[in-house]
């Protein structure tokens, strides 16, 4: 495998509250290379969310060190963030989140506005990955027009549209049925094929069984970390 | 980029129809209640202008002095101290373009079958330049009518209108208190002075003959009034001293003794009444002001209300990677938008109002460019500077913060 996009050292998140620093994260050592397909899974609570925050660029690590693509993140202001929030990771959100009052193809095309590219090929690669997801014949409708798997692959069309070199996607398919969590892991293996990282939080066993690495967070902690084979039992990670 | 926004912008203006057409209210009614106000103001200015324009401009008279008889002061104008050389000498001072002695009287004149009594006026040919009056007919008397003292008269339209009716004047000869002058032209019409009266009611005739046959004259060449012309409107003062020192000097008055003459500066009176009317103007402008101002905040209420609705939205964008700045260009072009569209419909209004104010009242609007142009750079002002904190709060937003808010 090549060198690390991901290298997380020692990584520790407090959050504020009234009754002082509470932390979510604790020393937190992961790298993840190039071309992974990675489920991070646990409980809800055990900091995963926030862990996929933090690789996302949308928060930042009480202390240690987050080294994307050889740029310590730490480093980097908040244009650079946005730019590489924009052209190095796709998103993907339980919530799907897309634009309520934009169509489809202005949905998928979203991050180009911001890349700084020109109308016409924004439409044209939006187009394409329309085509690619299954929805080519509805570019015009609206997000509240459509199923919420499809929203899912109109998000994930999002995601790719920058040609992003990591996934990030959180509960995907947390409010899709099990049919269409299916027909979305099967995207995401698709494109992991192509090469792009993916890395993806779960709760669910079975779809965090398409991926081909597992790490699993309790208590802000890594407690399993092992290719998908030697995924442990239920109750071996609860005792761990 | 910038294509792709106004299009967002345009969106979101578009997803609450009602609230946005509230928000731009404000907007309009500011923008229609400056542009109306400027209108009137202005058009006020204008009728004062022309008011002042048709009496002359740079105007002052010299009135003799008073004269007592038995023990009555007959007010100013009736003492024989003024002359027609007095009038020669001014003309020399420096800051005096031209001056015109004036002997008037009320006569009763006869054409036909018809008779009118008006005004005449006893003067020169400069008296025209002065007054800046022209002939609509006809030509006027010259220097040698004046050393001749030929009978010819150039008439008033209130004259005109009352002796003649359709019949053409110039040529024809009338009666002035039974004496026959011959008609050389029509005066052009004037309308009425800053006090009312109409000042097409009137006949000029060469002083001379004014003197010698109709009022007669207590010495040669007294005259009551010289109507002095200054060369612009800051030489005003200066030919005031100078005028003064000169009259005394030439009515041999001693240190002490009373001016036995009177100097009016014409102009002042009415510069006067255009600076109350520029004061109006202000003061109409600056409460239609207040209303902009309004708008503004309306505007700036609106966009707080739908960054914190939008605040999902924000944390969407930012998490496709708009940078901060990419979400300040959007609500300011946003607030701008919603200001700059109620400055235009703000305008039509505005200048409609205008133009029905006139067709109701006939009172005189003028709609300047000009302030078209500030109305609309106020607008874009104030969209910017309302719009400026609202833009600046859903910027600095966390994103992580903004994705979570439900």
């Amino acid at each position: 495998m090549s060198s690390p996009i991901i290298r997380v050292t020692d990584l520790c998140k407090d959050y504020e509250t009234a009754l002082g620093p509470f932390p979510v994260l604790k020393n937190v050592n992961v790298s993840i290379s190039a071309g992974e397909y990675v489920a991070i899974m646990g409980p809800s609570g055990s900091g995963k969310s926030t862990f996929m925050n933090i690789l996302g660029c949308l928060d930042k690590p009480t202390s240690g060190e987050y080294v994307l693509d050889c740029h310590p993140v730490a480093e980097l202001d908040s244009n650079q963030l946005a730019q590489i929030r924009n052209q190095t990771i796709g998103f993907v959100f339980q919530g799907f989140n897309l634009l309520t009052r934009s169509n489809l193809l202005d949905n998928i095309a979203l991050p180009l506005v911001y890349a700084g590219t020109d109308k016409k090929v924004r439409h044209e690669r939006a187009r394409v990955l329309l085509e690619k997801v299954g929805l080519g014949k509805y570019p015009a409708s609206m997000p509240n027009q459509i199923s919420g798997g499809q929203q899912q692959r109109i998000a994930i069309a999002r995601a790719l549209i920058n040609r992003p070199r990591l996934i990030l996607a959180d509960e995907p398919t947390g409010n899709l049925d099990s049919k269409t969590s299916e027909d979305i892991m099967r995207l995401f293996a698709e494109l992991n094929e192509e090469g792009i990282t993916i890395i993806i939080v779960t709760h669910e066993a079975d779809i965090a069984s398409h991926a081909r690495r597992q790490v699993r967070f309790l208590d802000g902690r890594i407690v399993h970390d092992a290719p998908a084979t030697e995924a442990p039992s239920r109750a071996e990670a609860e005792t761990a | 980029m910038f294509g792709a926004m106004l299009g967002e912008a345009w969106h979101a203006m578009g997803a609450n129809r009602l609230r946005t057409f509230l928000t731009m209210l404000g907007m309009i009614i500011g923008v229609s209640a400056v542009v109306l106000m400027m209108a009137i103001g202005q058009g006020a200015q204008e009728s004062v202008k022309q008011s002042i324009n048709a009496m002359g401009s740079n105007l002052f008279i010299v009135l003799a002095g008073s004269r007592t008889a038995s023990g009555a002061r007959l007010g100013g104008g009736n003492a024989a101290s003024l002359t027609v050389q007095d009038g020669e000498a001014i003309t020399m001072l420096e800051g005096v373009k031209a001056v015109a002695p004036v002997s008037f009287g009320n006569a009763q004149v006869i054409f036909g079958a018809n008779n009118w009594a008006t005004s005449i006026i006893g003067t020169t040919p400069d008296y025209l330049d002065v007054r800046a009056w022209s002939l609509k007919d006809g030509y006027s008397f010259s220097d040698s009518d004046i050393r001749s003292a030929t009978r010819v008269a150039l008439i008033g339209r209130t004259v005109v209108d009352n002796l003649f009716g359709d019949t053409d004047p110039v040529g024809k000869t009338i009666r002035i208190k039974q004496a026959p002058f011959v008609v050389l032209g029509v005066l052009e019409s004037k309308g009425q002075s800053l006090d009312g009266r109409d000042q097409d009611d009137t006949i000029i005739v060469p002083l001379t003959s004014a003197q010698r046959k109709l009022f007669g004259a207590q010495f040669p060449d007294s005259v009551r009034m010289l109507m002095v012309q200054g060369e612009s409107p800051e030489a005003m003062a200066m030919a005031e001293n100078g005028m003064t020192s000169l009259l005394r000097q030439r009515h041999k008055l001693r240190d002490g003794d009373e001016d036995d003459f009177f100097i009016r500066n014409l102009t002042a009176a009415a510069e006067s009444a255009a600076e109350t009317t520029r004061t109006m103007s202000l003061l109409l402008g600056a409460i239609a002001s207040v209303s902009l101002l309004v708008g503004g905040i309306g505007i700036m209420n609106i966009m707080l209300v739908s960054v914190t609705e939008r605040t999902r939205e924000i944390g969407i964008r930012m998490a496709i990677g708009a940078r901060e700045r990419d979400i300040m260009q959007q609500f300011l072009l946003e607030a701008i938008m919603i200001s700059v569209a109620g400055c235009l419909i703000g305008l039509l209004l505005g200048i409609g109002g205008a133009l029905l104010v006139n067709l109701l009242t006939g009172a005189a609007v003028v709609i300047s460019s000009n302030a078209v142009a500030t109305a609309f750079a106020v607008a874009a002002a104030v969209g910017i500077f309302f719009g400026f904190y609202p833009a600046r709060k859903a910027a600095r937003m966390n994103p992580i913060e903004a994705l979570r808010y439900q």
